[in-house]
């Protein structure tokens, strides 16, 4: 999921009409005084960072003159958050709040439809809300056959107790919000708090997570992919997605390959269950080549924790001769005398055993043999 | 009415013509799938594994008998491809293709549920009937037809127990892979319904993993009395970190829902065997029957 930080999500805010106080981008104190100075009006300054809870950290300071401006810039920028340096700042002009509310857009798997979330809570967490006042929140779902109509809006800010003029202004900004979440491919778009003003609504805050698989038809976002992962992953997870594979870091001392998420889970799961500690998960995918399983293999036995290497490769997609050929690969490339323990089946399998058993590495019928030697050869119990 | 299939479905391949497409022909036909026709846009004409390929659906259906589709196109083209699938009366269409945006999913979803059209998918493995017909990617070896109904989200967990089940001297009847993603066409629910009819269905194997609530709900529906045959269950991701995605965009565990331990506690609390192994599932379902 691509997280954009606030000030690139009301960017796309911006180009689809959402009101949003006026704010930039700034890297340094200097620049802060001028923004504030050209505002002319007092202003909050809050850190950009791909990581939540910026305001409990300290990250959000408010100023009323272009000098206090700097200052806090100043402080700010010095500042790291969750291992994250803080690099960029949002100055925004500073609003006068009557009212603020919460008001999402996001993905119901059960119903498989769009759902709008609003509530007169707004400024807290929205999941301590769900949890403990789950009448507070209310839920739309968007039938994706008769879209999201300007009524459902009415019912919605009606149901928020507004009326009158503030009903339309409140209603228009719904329609412009789930525009935006269906234009952006947004898997969860959300503004906490919306700060209702005199004379209309503010988007203060902007959240805007966009879908991965949807980054074919929103090009210029590929380049942020990476950069909005910081702070979410660790170094190896990261070194990972540069490498394009589905890793995710664990604290033990058992490599594992798997293809197919449930199949990975499930070795590590037995794995565990048999007394073993998985250093790591990591996912082919389907249809891995040989290529991309020897750099699978030679990023997990890379890794100095990892005393032995599991791979269990189930063929439907991938096949199970590429596969012997990438684990081949990987440890003359690597010179590595790290145990491996494969277990291969299905497409390609006795081929791919055949490819095994030349060069000197067993296999095992089951996953519940391998994971049983696999624990053996790490030292486990 | 969920629409599966058997010896009879004739079968037409969209994106016949790449790697993947054109490899999953050549073993569906093998394994004596009936596939009459294959679709790719700028290449009717051609043939891929003798079976002819047709520039469109509209085109195929004037020359060939089709029932059903199964469809390998790349992610930016899926949804287009499907809707063809669907506007041409094709069912069940069968989307194997992998990374689908979810906006995409919901559209085709609600798309073919306004014709009543199966749609299994995005991001599975398809489903066979074991001895007769498949329309998926599924490794055959390790199915024999036999009275076990499997259903998965995963795919290769699917085979992994699909094997076990065969190991232990069952077999399969028809098995459904799900799909991965957080919006697809099926849950277990509607195919446990099917399974409750299908005469050829004697127990199942239901397959499940971290992430969402369809276990849970699938556990309700069968504690309410909805399904009254043999089932045993396995559930993937008991050792998985919270609000990390395991692979699947599906699997996560968010905000306190989605747990392994919150699944398999419903579904034992619906008298569902749930294996610590998958072996197990296997073991439990031979009991069972």
């Amino acid at each position: 999921m691509l997280k954009l930080l606030e000030y690139e999500a009301k960017e796309y805010f911006k180009k689809y009409g959402i009101p949003t106080p006026a704010g930039k981008m700034v890297t340094t104190p200097e620049a802060a005084r001028e923004y504030t100075a050209e505002l002319g009006k007092p202003v909050v300054i809050k850190v950009q960072l791909p990581v939540g809870g910026r305001g409990k950290a300290g990250g959000v300071k408010f100023a009323d003159t272009p000098n206090e401006a700097a200052e806090a810039a100043q402080q700010l920028l010095g500042m790291t958050i969750k291992d994250l340096k803080v690099e960029k700042l949002y100055v925004e002009e500073k609003v006068d709040i009557v009212n603020e509310i919460y008001l999402g857009v996001t993905v119901d798997r059960n119903s498989k439809k769009h759902v709008i979330l609003a509530s007169s809570e707004g400024g807290m967490d929205i999941e301590e809300v769900a949890a403990e006042t789950p009448e507070r929140i209310i839920r739309h779902l968007v039938d994706p056959i008769d879209g999201l109509r300007s009524y459902h809006c009415y019912y919605i800010a009606t149901r928020l107790g507004y009326s009158g003029r503030k009903m339309r202004q409140f209603g228009a900004f719904i329609a412009k919000l789930f525009e935006l979440a269906v234009g952006m491919d947004a898997e969860l778009t959300e503004i906490n708090p919306l700060a209702e003003v005199e004379d209309g609504f503010l988007a203060a805050d902007a959240r805007l997570n966009v879908d991965n698989n949807s980054l074919f038809r929103h090009r210029e976002l590929e380049e942020k992919l990476l950069d909005s992962y910081q702070g979410e992953f660790s170094g190896r997870e990261m070194e990972a997605k540069e490498k394009d594979l589905t890793y995710v870091e664990l604290d033990g001392d058992i490599g594992i390959i798997g293809n197919g998420a449930g199949l990975t889970m499930a070795t590590l799961d037995t794995v565990m269950l048999l007394g073993g500690k998985a250093a790591n998960f990591l996912d082919l995918g389907g249809g891995a080549t040989s290529e991309r399983i020897s750099k699978a293999v030679k990023f997990v036995l890379s890794d100095e924790r990892t005393k032995a290497l599991f791979v269990n490769v189930l063929g439907g997609i991938t096949r199970c001769d590429h596969t012997a050929q990438g684990i081949v690969a990987a440890r003359k490339e690597l010179g590595s005398e790290k145990p491996i323990v494969v277990r291969l089946m299905g497409t390609k399998e006795e081929e791919g055993m055949a490819i095994l058993k030349e060069n000197g590495i067993d296999t095992l019928d089951t996953m519940e043999e391998g994971a049983k030697m696999v624990v053996m050869l790490a030292g486990g119990s | 009415m969920t629409r599966f299939i058997d010896k009879e479905t004739r079968v037409v391949v969209q994106g016949i013509t790449g790697d993947q497409g054109e490899f999953h022909t050549k073993l569906m036909k093998e394994y004596g799938t009936k596939i009459d026709a294959g679709v790719t846009p700028g290449r009717g004409g051609q043939e891929v594994e003798g079976i002819p390929v047709y520039d469109t659906i509209r085109e195929a259906k004037q020359v060939e008998e089709i029932d059903a589709s199964i469809i390998f196109v790349p992610a930016p083209f899926s949804l287009d491809a499907a809707l063809e699938a669907v506007e041409a009366e094709l069912d069940p269409v069968v989307v194997i293709t992998e990374g689908v945006p979810v906006r995409d999913s919901i559209e085709l979803v609600a798309r073919a549920n306004l014709r009543g059209t199966t749609i299994i998918g995005p991001n599975t493995p398809g489903l066979i009937k074991a001895g007769e017909s498949k329309m998926g990617i599924m490794p055959a070896q390790v199915f024999k037809k036999g009275e076990v109904g499997i259903i998965s989200r995963s795919g290769t967990l699917f085979y992994e127990i699909a094997a076990h089940v065969t190991r232990v001297g069952l077999g399969q009847s028809t098995c459904v892979g799900l799909g991965g993603d957080p919006v697809v066409g099926l849950d277990y629910i509607d195919i446990l319904k099917w399974f409750e009819d299908d005469p050829e269905t004697k127990g199942v194997a239901l397959i499940g993993e971290i992430g969402g609530n369809s276990e849970e709900r699938a556990a309700q529906f069968i504690k309410d009395g909805g399904f009254t045959k043999p089932i045993a269950a396995y559930v993937a991701g008991r050792s998985a970190v919270p609000g990390k995605r395991m692979g699947h965009a599906g699997a996560i565990i968010q905000g306190g829902t989605g747990s392994a331990d919150s699944k398999i506690s419903a579904l034992r609390d619906a008298g569902v065997a749930v294996g610590e192994l998958p072996s197990q599932v296997a073991e439990a379902l031979k009991e069972l029957l």
